[in-house]
């Protein structure tokens, strides 16, 4: 395995951390209308992810600064080419950041709403968008010999990418669900079970014909292999949430992002982005990558650093240990 | 095609706004991240309550503003992509890895501690919960640290080979430590650093005066003055040293630039300092100068007597070396920006500095004109002499309407730097026009500045409202649950079976929630 190929896996590894991160906090911004009943149950749901969503979205900006890295030709066609729908998750992201932070600072209740409604697009667009971005990675777009995009916005809007969007918006919002049915207490914890219920058999149907039709279209055996854990994965996620058992049916539900984002990456290996128009044209591990000397440098950064980082992350979510319901949100702290 | 509507032009329009945007809110952040550690730290040590209140009231403000920097700064990562794919595919090699560094290390650390401090006051220990600041503000140092390296690299670049790979040329790395650790890297981060120390410490005076001049929360406030002076003082020294430093090693590097700032046609020696100039660009001369003479050859070269290359010159040798352009970058910013710089810091600095020596303790300071912690420091000149009460006002209101002023001159400061490094993206190496990405339309570019633009004006007035709703609001009452901060982690409640974990305690209200 040479470096180039470790770097492809790592930065899998770091899409597929930012997904089951972020993914349960965007789920958790589209459950804020569909599962809270009143505005302290919003608030609870809320601060279910309110110390920890700023550090899940640094995945992002990490896989975004190592792919710019190990990757440049990569990090260059990609960002470049899809230019409006990453404009539209900037925006978002922006905006849902600030709406975390403010909507709690003034008590009136027409900005509250307002920032409430924030959150809400701002999850479930870009909860969106990355599925339909994957999609097209995947099956390959519109990259001519100069390793430009040369498509269009709207054939980045095609079926197979449309039913990868849908696949990550409920597959994160089952997640969201069951990760509120982990973290809250009373009335809402019930309810969160009930919805991560109904979420998990559309995420099912939906996610089934996603990862068949990327298995029919560019699979082989590893993809396969990953297709089936994350199939099984996401029926025992079902399978535990109505059995109460909401730790493993967590778990269970970021195995299914893990091995679905896994099974992705297999299908592209040893593409990063296969180009539609002419295979020669491909940016691939080798085309697209920096030199052994970047990649060393980056290799040993990323051995020493990710390590320490599960772990402090993984200690602020012991902290936060605790359940959440409506009895923790004070009146007065509007 | 319209030359202003150029793709290039566009971009770095677009590139311009959104970083000098970012940039408002990050001496702030890095400054008040520090001063909020050291308020804590002092409550933490002396059990005083009138520092947790300090502490309370300007971690408020600090992550009102925190809040914009870090999401600002998602665009900044993937607009070299977005944008500049060429100048990606190019510097990638090398550029990237001081970026990914960063959000490896430094992102990582702010925004997950970050978190750990906002909602952990019911959570931590109080000696944890302040380490947990203290990372915070470890890691926007350290965040500062990257970009600059990185940005060192555009300005003047080292530790690389040009190699040609599938018939294109890219800039290959060859000395990552020479990229982290060269003399442009270090000088221009301190500089940076010292100017976020003066930013915050004018910020922090500023505010402190709004509050005393109506006496009201004067305890918080007398404190909050004394160590925004001291900060201010702090970097006031500091910024002037690494001003000359940067000034002289920018004079090696880049000339250009450097006699763009004083609008120095010819090449003079001496080389006199300008004071205002009003030229003609085409033709290359000033029609007006006021000039002090022989002091720019000093500050290039520590020597009152030394030869200045003038901008007709040095345009004319790169003609030589790159062939035919115009190698000069837009002479009236370069020059304006530069002594905006200079000026919203200088004003500051004579302010603040004034003030450290006038609202002294008792230092050179008769007993009776020594104040008490609840009273308003009075201006003292000299060990028995008031300052005059008419210019004492001014002094007060003065350096409360200059609270900005620094970071006004942080912006003028990149914007000095950036614009008078072009035409180059990297210098010597790589053109601006080069670097733009050629699949990207204008009608897409159009989009994302306007956009960009119509946001972020929108989030200005939501952010400065919200900062003056608190800043009027004063530092906060303390509760019960203030003062006596949970001994174990996790808080009441939390844990398993222990005799302290009442139903009472568990179903507490958080003592933060958003």
């Amino acid at each position: 395995m040479q470096l180039h190929d470790i770097w492809f896996v790592l930065i899998a590894v770091l899409w597929i951390g930012y997904f089951f991160l972020e993914g349960f906090d965007f789920g958790i911004g589209v459950l804020t209308k569909l599962l809270a009943r009143n505005r302290v149950e919003k608030r609870v749901l809320i601060n279910t992810i309110g110390p920890v969503w700023d550090g899940n979205e640094v995945w992002l900006l990490t896989a975004g600064g190592a792919t710019f890295a190990a990757f440049p030709e990569w990090y260059a066609t990609l960002f470049s080419g899809f230019y409006l729908p990453l404009l539209l998750i900037l925006v978002c992201l922006i905006v849902r950041g600030v709406a975390f932070e403010y909507r709690a600072k003034r008590p009136e209740e027409r900005w509250q709403t307002n920032w409430e409604h924030a959150i809400f697009w701002t999850s479930l667009i870009p909860a969106v968008m990355w599925g339909v971005a994957f999609g097209n990675i995947v099956r390959g777009v519109e990259i001519d010999a100069h390793k430009e995009y040369v498509g269009s916005f709207f054939d980045l809007l095609n079926p197979y990418a449309i039913l990868g969007g849908l696949v990550t918006l409920t597959l994160f919002t089952f997640h969201g669900a069951v990760f509120a049915s982990l973290k809250t207490v009373g009335d809402i914890r019930v309810r969160a079970r009930k919805a991560a219920l109904g979420l998990g058999l559309v995420t099912a149907v939906l996610a089934l014909g996603f990862l068949l039709w990327t298995q029919a279209d560019k699979g082989d055996g590893k993809s396969l292999i990953a297709m089936v854990v994350a199939v099984l994965a996401l029926l025992g996620a079902i399978v535990a949430i109505k059995a109460g058992r909401e730790g493993w049916s967590f778990a269970l539900s970021g195995v299914t992002i893990a091995a679905a984002v896994a099974m992705l990456f297999l299908t592209l290996f040893p593409n990063v982005m296969p180009s539609s128009l002419n295979e020669e044209w491909s940016l691939t591990v080798t085309n697209a990558s920096s030199s052994p000397y970047t990649l060393r440098i980056m290799t040993w950064c990323a051995v020493i650093a990710t390590p320490v980082v599960l772990l402090y992350q993984g200690w602020t979510y012991w902290v936060f240990r605790k359940r959440i319901g409506t009895q923790h949100i004070a009146d007065a702290a509007h | 095609m319209d030359l202003a509507l150029a793709p290039e032009t566009l971009a770095r329009w677009q590139f311009g706004i959104t970083t000098v945007y970012h940039f408002l809110f990050v001496p702030l952040t890095i400054s008040l991240a520090a001063l909020t550690a050291i308020l804590e730290t002092a409550w933490v040590r002396t059990g005083k309550e009138h520092y947790l209140r300090a502490t309370k009231f300007w971690g408020k403000l600090f992550l009102i503003n925190i809040a914009m920097g870090v999401v600002t700064g998602i665009v900044q990562e993937f607009q070299f992509g977005m944008n500049w794919s060429d100048y990606s595919r190019f510097v990638g090699d090398v550029f990237g890895a001081p970026l990914a560094f960063e959000a490896l290390i430094a992102f990582f650390f702010e925004s997950t501690f970050i978190g750990l401090w906002i909602f952990g006051w019911d959570k931590l220990p109080k000696k944890l919960h302040c380490a947990t600041i203290w990372i915070v503000s470890i890691g926007t140092i350290l965040s500062a640290y990257f970009i600059i390296a990185a940005n060192a690299f555009m300005q003047h670049p080292v530790g690389y080979k040009i190699v040609e790979r599938d018939g294109v040329k890219r800039a290959e790395l060859t000395d990552f430590a020479k990229v982290l650790f060269q003399e442009t890297a270090l000088v221009n981060f301190f500089h940076v650093i010292s100017a976020a120390i003066l930013v915050g410490g004018a910020f922090m005076t500023g505010i402190a005066i709004v509050h005393l001049r109506k006496k009201r929360h004067i305890r918080t406030m007398r404190t909050s003055l004394r160590l925004g002076l001291v900060t201010a003082f702090v970097g006031t020294l500091l910024t002037v040293v690494s001003a000359d430093t940067l000034g002289k090693v920018m004079y090696e590097q880049q000339p250009m630039k450097m006699s763009a700032a004083e609008a120095l046609w010819e090449s003079e020696k001496p080389a006199p300092f300008s004071i205002f100039a009003y030229g003609d660009v085409s033709e290359g001369h000033n029609k007006v100068a006021i000039e002090v003479p022989g002091v720019l050859s000093f500050l290039a070269k520590n020597n009152f007597h030394a030869e200045i290359p003038g901008i007709n010159d040095l345009n004319k040798e790169a003609r030589e070396k790159f062939g035919p352009g115009d190698y000069r970058p837009n002479i009236p910013t370069a020059y304006w920006s530069y002594r905006w710089m200079i000026g919203f810091g200088g004003v500051s600095m004579a302010l603040c500095t004034a003030g450290l020596w006038l609202t002294r303790k008792k230092f050179w300071l008769a007993p009776e004109h020594r104040t008490g912690a609840d009273e308003i420091p009075k201006l003292m000149l000299t060990k028995n002499r008031e300052l005059a009460p008419r210019i004492g006002s001014w002094w007060w209101r003065l350096s409360q309407w200059t609270l900005i002023f620094p970071l006004i001159g942080t912006a003028w400061g990149w914007i000095f730097t950036e614009t008078g490094r072009q035409p180059w993206v990297v210098y010597g190496v790589l053109r601006t026009e080069d670097a733009v990405s050629p699949g990207v339309s204008q009608g897409e570019v159009l989009t994302s500045l306007i956009g960009f633009t119509l946001i972020y004006a929108v989030l200005a007035v939501i952010e400065v409202r919200l900062l003056l709703k608190y800043v009027r609001q004063g530092p906060p009452e303390l509760t019960e649950a203030d003062l006596n901060p949970p001994t174990k982690i996790g808080g009441p409640g939390s844990g398993k079976g222990s005799d302290s974990d009442s139903d009472a305690d568990a179903d507490r209200p958080m003592a933060f929630s958003y």
